[in-house]
């Protein structure tokens, strides 16, 4: 169905139930409960997932296919946003151009970039890309500070000359981002019993924008155009000696990626118009690295796994503080409610880091193949203690 | 177990919601009966901490979170009081906010303005926090004063010192205690003047961003305005550790001062390098060679050790301020004395301005009688108070900055421990330090009107 | 003319930090191929080593001085270091005063055995894996590191000061016949470029002169064969890893007193080391050498204020801007071997 083969129609079936499901998924526990410190189904966080999962699966496009690491992906994302904002400011607070800009300019950027560091490759190539982003924010830190808002970043202002739209609301405020009038924090909240789900514009837009990008990614990985990209992992010396030059293909491969990080760019602007320039630094183009070897490199649903989960740890882990935890143990006698909060403090609050740190390397020790095989085996674990005759064959990874 | 309602909505689940079992759909910014953005329930009021905890600030957001702990339990009616005692504003008596009782939750800003406001976000669409406040650098502060003032929530800024906090990023939701880049300029230069003399040279070493330029610009402008000449001023990357190739040439460019508009590790390495070159023994122009750092921060000079001995600064507070300089800083002493009993050292700055903005938060509520936004706003405009620490304070309503005296220090050259290193050297009036709104260095940018949300 | 040579002479000092880094990198990175973004935080863990000997030095008992006050009023305790009891205050201040070229000695054990138990716990698992993987894991590595220092020690700089021998400058203009204040030079950053001289040639001796190093050279070209031969080389390639932690753990000691560590120097130095390392060109020692060098002088130049007002932002993007236009017009770097992780 729509092109697809059986397994991969299933996966996108998973993967838009996910994203449709995931405020009420993501938020398990009764709100005001102890646990519901745990819940992460709040549109900032949801919209992040959505995003840096958007953001990884293009990144897996030229990691997991071509094998090229590049380590400047940030810069496309950066430039991205700064589009957005710039769009919003001059043009019309529509996310509509704002996000269809934002993918053009990342695309152009990546172009000039990929153009020349893909001159090289190997180390050699992950150097040049890194070179060239910490070049974009060293710049956009210090002397662009006109175009980009350095330190502070880019953002609205009452004077903004808008051509499309007025300045400013009738209050005197900033108008905020819509969709033909959908405003992109807009949330509608549901209260069942004790639990509370919010369902939010900003997010659903996100997602659907997932969606969209996955199902072209499984496109990618499924056409001749993938099948090419992975012989170019597989042994490039080979490619050259049938006498294919295989730039144009790895290029095309930079760039396709390219946009999807300017399209998360875009996203995240429209979620929230401030594009900041430590979106660029090395340690952002780290994080998408990390986020994709994490969830399972070269796997189709791998990378979101991993944004999934390092974006979790970023934002609930580093929300416990020892308050909330004396609030967990208060049930324990007082000696012991003081151990126990002692033991666990350095790895929650400002220790999430910590935390963070020890889980990439249990799972890159425990599951070479990233959380996507630690979801293989838990699935292959189940199968065989529910019918005795398991079948490996039936559980290969769906990509 | 110990009962916490943090979020809104969990106030929301013990009214008339509860267990009903429905599928209710409200609409999340119509909580059209209150009319602004996390109204709090009955009984409690939830804020919002985000401070650095990770990266080179966290102990700098560890001390701001201290003070917030401490302004916490001083508003619940716990502890000694701190403050409360000795503010001019009498209506806070202990129980809480509003007869609610206070809760906060805590995040981490990294120091990013990106990763700030997905904290800031999470406090105010998770946990309903009805005030944000916090931070470390003005980058972040002025993201997520931004942030607050599009969600309808107020900010209350914490350690943030660029001019444009008030300036061209100014908004009507928030409000900065802080002193700035300006006041710096306008509290130093005439203490140089005095110290070194009108004929000096300086060279300029400038962190290459917003906070840097403004600092830059406020000192430039107040020592030339005395008769100093600026010889040169280079900028420096973010990212630099190394000074060595700034340094290296100031001796011979003419100038007989440095001064080195460096915050953070920035400053701890370029004053160390600085030292190293032996500019503090060096003679130019047949003067003593002199180094200046336009903002002091307890926490960094501690990183800096011995190398901060002689140089002049400028401060917000300090927490001898009121032994050293008498009565007009009282205050003072209550809230070194509470905080030292509670963690065995004497607050920074940081801690003294976070504890302020959240007294100062607590009590415009009470004043105004209500949560609203709006109604805070309005309540701390123009405010004259006095009691914490700093003297006769206003806040100011064209900007939403506080005036007050500024406290120029110096590096002691025995300090007898890491927590008294520096020496009041004189406290600059707030007449010194008042500026035009307009002021070309605050110029361009407009407060808009308060948000509520709704 | 001063101004030149004195940016020469700042370069030179810049690059012996990054060469230091970048050898120990490039045995690791460069020759037994693993990807490790844990080398920063050795660099670091070598600066604690220092702090770490200088705050044991000064370890102290508390004596109660009636005659003073502290902040709260109550009478003032003072800290008295135990090595003024044991001997006497003249000499434990000297010894207080030289605690970081002490900490050298310490160091290199502490660093070796880190090095050793990095490699045969965690590393040497990951030789045969993808470098992706190497690099979660070390990255991994890297936090969990610098979590547990920030931990003990805060997020502060610790400042720790060169012994008061070696603090303050000379004058180097006048020596060569310049005026006074031309050209100066603090003492320790002098030694620090001596003593990287020292590190760079005895590792290049060690790896030269011995038959040890000529069976690691031999097992760095070509793993192996030299396996075949009999030659337990896994043993030799651990002791490299150690010999390079140490390496980078030295760099780190001696760098305190230059600038204050903290737990996140690490960080502040990896991106760097790489781009060295990749500009002096994949598994070559002398590439990297040269490359830090050459990197350091031109961070130099480019931070003048000559260079700044004429191209605003030079210095910001100088390393990254070399290194784009070296590795474009050298593919492999300024000495870099073939096929080495070119794929």
């Amino acid at each position: 169905m729509l092109g697809l083969e059986k397994k991969d129609f299933r996966l996108l079936l998973v993967v838009i139930g996910l994203t449709l499901f995931a405020p009420i998924i993501l938020n398990p526990f009764p709100a005001g409960s102890e646990m519901a410190q745990f819940n992460a189904g709040y549109p900032d966080l949801m919209q992040r997932f959505v995003i840096f999962g958007i953001f990884a699966i293009g990144f897996n496009i030229l990691f997991g296919l071509t094998g090229y690491l590049s380590f400047g992906h940030a810069a496309f994302l950066g430039v991205g946003s700064y589009s957005a904002v710039w769009m919003f400011k001059l043009l019309s607070m529509n996310v509509l151009p704002a996000i269809i800009l934002s993918v053009i300019i990342a695309g152009l950027f990546s172009l000039v970039i990929g153009y020349i560091s893909l001159r090289r490759s190997g180390i050699y190539f992950s150097i040049l890309t890194l070179a060239f982003a910490q070049m974009s924010f060293a710049l956009a830190y210090s002397v662009l500070t006109p175009i980009t808002g350095g330190e502070t970043g880019l953002q609205l202002a009452l004077d903004d000359p808008r051509i499309l739209g007025a300045a400013q609301t009738a209050s005197g405020n900033i108008p905020v981002p819509a969709l033909f009038g959908l405003e992109m924090r807009a949330s509608y909240e549901l209260n069942i019993g004790a639990w509370s789900f919010t369902f939010n514009t900003g997010y659903y837009l996100a997602a659907v924008m997932l969606v969209l990008a996955f199902y072209l990614a499984i496109r990618i990985f499924r056409s001749p155009f993938g099948l090419m990209l992975r012989a170019i992992k597989s042994n490039q010396t080979r490619m050259s000696y049938t006498g294919l030059n295989s730039r144009p293909y790895t290029l095309a491969a930079f760039v396709i990626s390219g946009m999807y990080a300017g399209l998360a760019g875009g996203l995240m602007a429209s979620m929230d118009p401030l594009a900041g320039a430590e979106r660029m630094q090395w340690t952002a183009s780290g994080e998408v690295v990390l986020m994709t070897i994490l969830g399972g490199a070269g796997t189709l649903i791998g990378p979101v796994l991993g944004a999934g989960m390092i974006k979790y740890f970023e934002n609930i882990f580093s929300k416990i503080n020892g308050q909330v935890l004396h609030d967990w143990f208060g049930f324990l006698p007082g000696g012991l409610e003081d151990f126990v909060v002692t033991i666990i403090y350095p790895f929650v609050g400002k220790g999430w880091h910590l935390t963070l740190g020890i889980v990439f390397m249990l799972v890159v020790i425990y599951l070479p193949g990233g959380l996507v095989q630690g979801g293989q085996k838990i699935l292959a674990a189940l199968r065989r203690t529910k019918t005795d005759d398991a079948n490996p064959g039936a559980s290969k990874p769906a990509e | 177990m110990s009962k916490s309602n943090f979020s809104r909505r969990g106030v929301l689940k013990t009214g008339a919601i509860a267990g009903a079992g429905l599928a209710l759909p409200t609409y999340l910014r119509a909580d059209s009966h209150t009319g602004f953005t996390n109204a709090p329930g009955a009984s409690e009021v939830v804020l919002g901490f985000n401070v650095p905890q990770t990266g080179p600030y966290a102990d700098e957001g560890a001390d701001e979170l201290r003070a917030y702990e401490l302004a916490v339990e001083h508003l619940n009616g716990g502890g000694d009081g701190g403050m409360l005692s000795t503010f001019s504003s009498k209506v806070l008596d202990g129980t809480g906010i509003l007869g609610r009782e206070v809760k906060y939750v805590t995040g981490d800003t990294q120091t990013k303005s990106d990763a700030a406001r997905a904290s800031a976000r999470s406090m105010i669409e998770k946990d309903g926090a009805i005030m944000i406040t916090g931070g470390s650098s003005s980058g972040v502060a002025v993201a997520v004063q931004a942030l607050c003032q599009e969600a309808g929530v107020i900010f209350m800024a914490g350690l943030t010192h660029s001019n444009d906090t008030t300036g061209k990023d100014k908004r009507a939701n928030g409000f900065r205690h802080f002193f700035n880049s300006y006041m710096s300029g306008a509290a130093l230069a005439p203490v140089l003047a005095a110290q070194y003399g009108t004929d000096r040279k300086a060279y300029h070493l400038t962190a290459d961003y917003n906070w840097g330029y403004t600092t830059e610009e406020a000192v430039r402008s107040s020592t030339e305005a005395l008769g100093w000449e600026t010889v040169n001023a280079v900028k420096t990357p973010l990212t630099q550790t190394d000074f060595s190739s700034y340094i290296a040439p100031v001796l011979n460019s003419g100038a007989d001062v440095l001064v080195l508009n460096h915050y953070g590790g920035n400053m701890v390495n370029s004053l160390t390098n600085a030292v190293q070159f032996g500019l503090r023994q060096a003679q130019a122009n047949g003067k003593q060679f002199e180094i200046v750092v336009p903002l002091y921060s307890e926490l960094m000079a501690r990183g800096a050790g011995e190398n901060i001995a002689g140089i002049l600064g400028s401060q917000n507070w300090d927490w001898k301020l009121e032994n050293e300089k008498g009565a007009r800083y009282s205050g003072t002493n209550a809230f070194v004395k509470s905080f030292g009993e509670k963690y065995g050292f004497p607050p920074s700055q940081a801690a003294h301005t976070t504890y302020v903005q959240t007294l100062l938060y607590a009590d415009a509520v009470t004043r105004a009688g209500s949560f609203n936004p709006c109604a805070v706003v309005e309540a701390l405009e123009g405010f004259e108070f006095d009691g914490l620490g700093s003297g006769p304070t206003l806040y100011r309503a064209d900007d939403h900055q506080c005036f007050k005296d500024v406290v120029v220090v110096r590096g002691k050259e025995n300090p007898e421990n890491e927590f008294d290193l520096v020496e009041i050297v004189e406290v600059t009036p707030v007449d010194q330090v008042t500026y035009d709104p307009e002021h070309p260095q605050f110029a361009g940018g407009a407060l808009g009107t308060c948000n509520p949300g709704a | 003319m001063d101004q030149f040579i004195l940016q020469i002479l700042n370069g030179l000092d810049k690059g012996s930090a990054y060469a230091l880094i970048a050898l120990g990198l490039t045995l690791i990175f460069g020759t037994l191929g693993v990807v490790n973004f844990a080398h920063g935080a050795l660099f670091m863990l070598g600066s604690f080593c220092a702090v770490t000997l200088s705050k044991f030095l000064s370890l102290s008992h508390k004596i109660v001085d009636e005659t003073r006050t502290d902040f709260l009023g109550n009478p003032m305790e003072v800290d008295v270091p135990y090595v003024h009891d044991w001997f006497g205050v003249a000499a434990g201040d000297a010894i207080i005063d030289w605690a970081v070229p002490l900490s050298l000695i310490f160091a290199i054990p502490i660093m070796i055995g880190i090095g050793y138990v990095m490699e045969r716990g965690l590393i040497k698992h990951f030789y045969k894996r993808p470098h992706a993987d190497q690099i979660l894991v070390t990255f991994g590595l890297a936090i969990v590191i610098q979590e547990i220092v920030k931990y003990y020690y805060g997020a502060n700089p610790i400042p720790t000061p060169a012994p008061s021998a070696f603090k303050g400058s000379f004058d180097f203009g006048v020596l060569v016949g310049f005026d006074a204040n031309a050209i100066i030079y603090p003492y320790w950053r002098l030694v620090y470029f001596f003593f990287s001289l020292v590190i760079i040639g005895a590792v290049f001796a060690f790896l030269r002169f011995t038959t040890f190093g000529m069976v690691v050279r031999a097992g760095m070209a070509d793993r192996e064969t030299v396996g075949l031969l009999g030659i337990d080389i896994d043993k030799r390639f651990t002791i490299m890893f150690g010999i390079a932690a140490a390496v980078a753990g030295l760099a780190g000691v001696m760098y305190v007193p230059i600038n204050p560590p903290n737990y996140h120097m690490g960080m502040d130095f990896l991106v760097l080391s790489f781009v060295v390392v990749v500009v002096g060109g994949m598994g070559s020692l002398p590439g990297a050498v040269a490359a830090g060098f050459l990197l350091g002088i031109l961070e130099s130049f480019a931070s003048t204020s000559w260079a700044v007002s004429n191209l605003p932002g030079i210095n910001q993007v100088i390393i990254y801007l070399v290194a784009i236009i070296i590795l474009l017009t050298r593919p492999r770097g300024l000495m870099g071997r073939k096929g080495v992780m070119e794929e």
